[in-house]
């Protein structure tokens, strides 16, 4: 066996991380509730640290290290710096929320970063070892954050459903990496690659990939493996919500990324057919519910498994193209979805959850401006141009018509119809209803400008989607 | 000079920003400012558009005032604007429309006044920017944006059941164009490009574009609106505000009348000749079935409402009744008469619709009720008022010499090339529009007082006056001399229809 140095230049962000994280639980120690901000500055500052080190030693080149299992690369760095900038914002936004509901501990944040770490790891797993390493990294901080409010029953019953399924899915996961493990005597993904071309075990090959579809799917929120997400969405307070629907879903798509594409695109005809089903139930299953709820988290739950539809539309026309174009949604998902949970945080005070559709009745006559970054959200999720959440879709219809498959992108379309319904009802909700509760909104500033900033990011980048389609597609080297 | 200006590109920001600008007065506290700044962005628009008239080179059907930019390098998506001879008018309606709106709505609208002023101004941003664009997908772009403010202004400042009636308008318009978009990218992979005027030229084959021209008809039919896809625009008529009610009749009709001449004539000719008698009977259902619908409406708004739709489909008879000339005599002679007719048909109804809504506003500000039977006798008390809503109403029965009858008649007359009994059934108008027209003004204007309410009406206000003294010089203009409409849409057409007779397969 060969001894080399590993490469760790490349794993640089990770570390900083990693030292970063430890560095947080240990000053958090000597914090009391008043201090309490230095260890939330800390964490903002670990964020913004990792986005310089990623940002200084980005390189297009694809390098890999740890024996690769590691890998970095464009896409990878992409994400990873919108995984940063999302957190960032979640960050920010969840800080009066947690002060206001007793909450504002360090866990929130040491569980916050681990689970970013683990993000990334999972961003640049080169093997299924890792793959899983970081999952389970992200998973087991996210069922901690849920339970955070411990004493609450609905925070409990969440984490616990949230812990079993999510540990079923692992075991799943596990159990289809084993068979591919069995079939190509490797964990490299790159090896699995090159192996599962001309497999002597074809069909444990596809046995296993039926596990992994299965546990990539839950870990997305396709239907039928749907269940957790608007218990869990629900359950959680609105700060963890937050959490989990922004970051994790870029992290999940990098694992379809690197499982599904770098690791078995050759499979590629096996798994379309079982995404075409998948989103395509996500699809009509998450825009159906959604318009039943009248909770605005549970709303925005089934959203998410319609939107994560859409997003395995894009991965699975298999071609370049189609990933940036998923790529492409993902990020933007992940901004509209932590504008939206800001949304209610704003609304939401001590003691008050803002969590029902009716509490954003009348938010014009309230606030005027907020309302209209409300309204940008939801025309966005709805796919109304000129918002970014049009591009999005648009990329993704487009990719399906591409590769003939312009039955889906009329499927698809039909189902965004439908999701029309609810995203316009809130704006129904905020424009045409009278005001209920008169209280003003009394929020910090910080919270103020950066959830204007995150609508009007909304607007501007779709008025001008160029950079941003470009910068995906850059990624995959188109 | 004013070539070098980006013309078009002024007409679509000047009033979005304006509107953006009056959304920053804020509150009702600064409504004075809000409605004096939206008023001289709306005038300013309308002079801006002054020059594409006045320079605009009726010699030629090319595309005029273009610009292009780089918009989505990846997706080949570019800032493409340019008008021609049947655009150029729709802009101008839509800048003239707009300052009549506005000022329409100056003492009416007391709530969020800023909101509604900037409503109107982005939509007609919005809604000139669609009559502009020559890319597709720009052109989708300014299509679908335009839903948001009217959905806004339905619903914030309409009737009892506006929320019904604005989720309805949105969630039609939005079915409708989704698949527009479906078959706007397919097309994209066929041609490589999403600039309209090369997809003119994309050959598709036959099944290509029956698909193609179904996709198109689903998006345009539902904005026309086209029996039996009509069922929302009643809804949205009587719910919304007098100035929704005038830009949606007035403009936002005309938007699926432009998307038939701009996309499904000219990308799919070869479906829609073959889908020619599908159209014409669905537009012959649209005049006939809904003129007697609106005979028997009580409510005044809903009557207007109805009218519209029967007269649009005299719109999309013209366009569609070219295919049948052809078919039946062989050439083209007499078709571009046809289509010529339906696009003054177009102008003239935006004229006629939007002073009917008016003239409904005026008494319905002072009586609150739509009611046909809450009135009788109106001319008694406002006997300016009534000469205003007789020669409307004239006109929209098609009395010749206002602008109502130019199109209608022009219609006809290209109808009777093609089959007797269709340009028969078509003339019925004329005596139906007469009388549900007439019958109303009947009701409302003549008798004696009917109540105390209307005993206590009061004549019009200057304001009221300016407004419809400026739509009644329109009306009768546009009747008695419609030669420079023609003359600027006369090389247009005939390239159009030059165009269309060339299949493409």
């Amino acid at each position: 066996m060969d001894f080399a140095i590993p490469n760790y230049y490349i794993a640089i962000p990770e570390m900083f991380v990693l030292g970063m994280v430890c560095l947080v639980l240990v000053i958090d120690l000597f914090m009391t509730d008043k201090s309490r901000t230095v260890t939330y500055l800390l964490s903002q500052t670990t964020l913004v640290g990792a986005a310089v080190l990623t940002f200084t030693t980005f390189s297009y080149e694809t390098q890999f290290a740890f024996s690769n299992t590691f890998v970095r690369d464009a896409m990878g760095d992409v994400l990873k710096g919108f995984i940063y900038l999302s957190i960032f914002f979640v960050f920010l936004y969840a800080r009066p929320y947690l002060q206001q509901r007793n909450l504002f501990k360090g866990e929130y944040y040491v569980l916050g970063l681990f689970a970013v770490l683990g993000m990334m790891v999972m961003v640049s797993a080169q093997s299924l070892l890792t793959i899983y390493l970081g999952l389970e990294m992200l998973a087991l901080s996210l069922y901690a954050m849920v339970a955070l409010k411990r004493d609450s029953i609905e925070a409990s019953e969440s984490a616990m459903k949230y812990f079993i399924l999510g540990a079923l899915a692992s075991g799943m996961l596990l159990y289809g990496m084993s068979m591919l493990y069995g079939a190509t005597q490797s964990l490299d993904l790159a090896v699995i690659s090159q192996q599962a071309v001309n497999s002597d075990m074809p069909l444990v090959m596809v046995f296993g990939l039926v596990f992994i579809v299965v546990g990539v799917a839950f870990k997305l929120g396709a239907v039928p493996f749907h269940m957790w997400v608007p218990d869990v969405y629900q359950g959680s307070p609105t700060a963890v919500t937050l959490f989990i629907g922004s970051a994790p879903k870029i992290a999940a798509f990098a694992m379809v990324m690197r499982l599904l594409v770098d690791g078995l695109s050759s499979m590629h005809i096996h798994w379309q057919d079982m995404f075409i089903i998948l989103s395509v139930l996500s699809l009509a299953v998450g825009n159906i519910f959604a318009i039943a709820q009248t909770n605005i988290k549970r709303m925005l739950a089934y959203s998410t498994i319609a939107h994560m539809g859409f997003l395995m539309l894009g991965v699975l026309s298999g071609t370049k193209e189609g990933y940036s174009a998923a790529m492409f949604y993902t990020i933007v998902y992940a901004m509209m979805s932590v504008g939206a949970f800001g949304m209610i945080i704003l609304l939401s005070r001590a003691g008050f959850e803002a969590d029902q559709l009716n509490d954003f009745k009348g938010l014009n006559d309230k606030s005027p401006w907020f309302a209209l970054v409300m309204l940008i959200l939801m025309f966005s999720m709805a796919g109304v141009p000129p918002f970014l959440g049009f591009w999005a879709k648009v990329s993704v219809l487009k990719e399906l018509v591409h590769i003939d498959m312009t039955w889906l992108a009329v499927v698809a379309v039909v189902f965004s119809i439908i999701g029309a319904f609810y995203y316009l009802r809130i704006i129904k909700i905020m424009y045409f209803d009278k005001m209920e509760d008169s209280s003003q909104i009394s929020h910090s500033l910080d919270l103020r400008i950066a959830l204007s900033a995150n609508g009007l990011a909304i607007l501007v980048l779709g008025l001008l989607p160029g950079p941003l389609m470009a910068l995906c597609a850059a990624t995959f080297g188109l | 000079m004013f070539f070098e200006l980006p013309l078009l590109s002024l007409l679509i920001w000047t009033p979005i920003l304006g509107g953006v600008l009056v959304l920053l007065t804020g509150s009702d506290k600064n409504a004075l400012e809000a409605k004096v700044i939206s008023l001289l962005v709306s005038v300013v628009t309308f002079a801006l558009s002054l020059p594409l008239f006045g320079l605009f080179d009726t010699a030629t059907a090319t595309m005029q005032f273009t610009e292009q930019h780089r918009w989505i390098e990846s997706f080949n998506v570019n800032y493409t604007l340019g008008v021609d001879g049947i655009s150029m008018p729709l802009i101008v309606l839509t800048t003239f429309t707009t300052v009549l709106v506005i000022m329409a709505g100056w003492e009416v609208i007391q709530y969020k006044v800023a909101q509604y002023m900037a409503a109107f101004l982005i939509m007609e941003g919005l809604m000139i920017g669609v009559f502009s664009a020559l890319d597709a997908m720009l052109f989708y772009v300014f299509w679908e944006a335009m839903l948001i403010p009217m959905f806004i202004v339905i619903g914030v400042w309409g009737g009892p059941r506006r929320v019904y009636a604005t989720i309805k308008f949105f969630l039609y318009t939005f079915l409708g164009s989704v698949f527009m978009l479906v078959a706007l990218i397919y097309m994209y992979f066929q041609g490589d490009t999403f600039s309209i005027l090369q997809l003119h030229t994309l050959k598709l084959n036959l099944t290509e574009q029956i698909l193609i021209f179904l996709a198109f008809l689903i998006a345009f039919a539902v904005k026309v609106p086209m029996w039996p896809v009509h069922t929302w625009l009643p809804d949205a008529h009587v719910e919304a505000p007098t100035g929704g009610s005038v830009i949606l009749a007035a403009i936002m009709l005309k938007l699926g009348a432009y998307g038939f001449l701009r996309f499904s004539l000219p990308i799919t000719p070869d479906a829609s000749s073959v889908l020619d008698i599908m159209m014409i009977v669905l537009s012959l259902i649209a005049v006939i079935y809904i003129g007697f619908v609106a005979l028997v409406q009580q409510d005044m708004k809903k009557l207007i409402a109805y009218s519209s739709i029967s007269h649009m489909g005299f719109v999309t008879l013209g366009f569609f009744i070219v295919f049948m000339i052809y078919e039946n005599t062989g050439s083209w002679n007499g078709a571009a008469l046809g289509i010529e007719g339906a696009i003054v048909q177009m102008i003239s109804h935006g004229f006629i619709s939007g002073a009917m809504f008016l003239t409904v506003g005026v008494l319905y500000d002072r009586m609150h009720s739509r009611e046909i039977g809450a009135y009788g006798g109106v001319i008694n008390t406002m006997p300016v008022f009534a000469g205003f809503a007789v020669l409307f109403a004239m006109s929209n029965a098609g009395l010749p010499g206002t602008s109502g009858f130019v199109g209608e008649f022009m219609v006809i007359l290209s109808a009777f090339k093609a089959n007797f009994w269709i340009a028969f059934l078509a003339a019925t108008t004329l005596i139906l529009g007469a009388a549900y027209t007439l019958w109303m003004v009947k009701r409302v204007f003549f008798g004696d007082i009917a109540n105390d309410n209307v005993a206590d009406l009061k004549d019009l206000t200057t304001r009221e006056f300016t407004i419809l003294a400026i739509l009644a010089v329109a009306v009768l203009g546009l009747g008695v001399y419609p030669a420079p409409l023609l003359e600027v849409m006369g090389p247009t057409v005939d390239n159009l229809l030059q165009h269309i007779a060339q299949s493409k397969l």
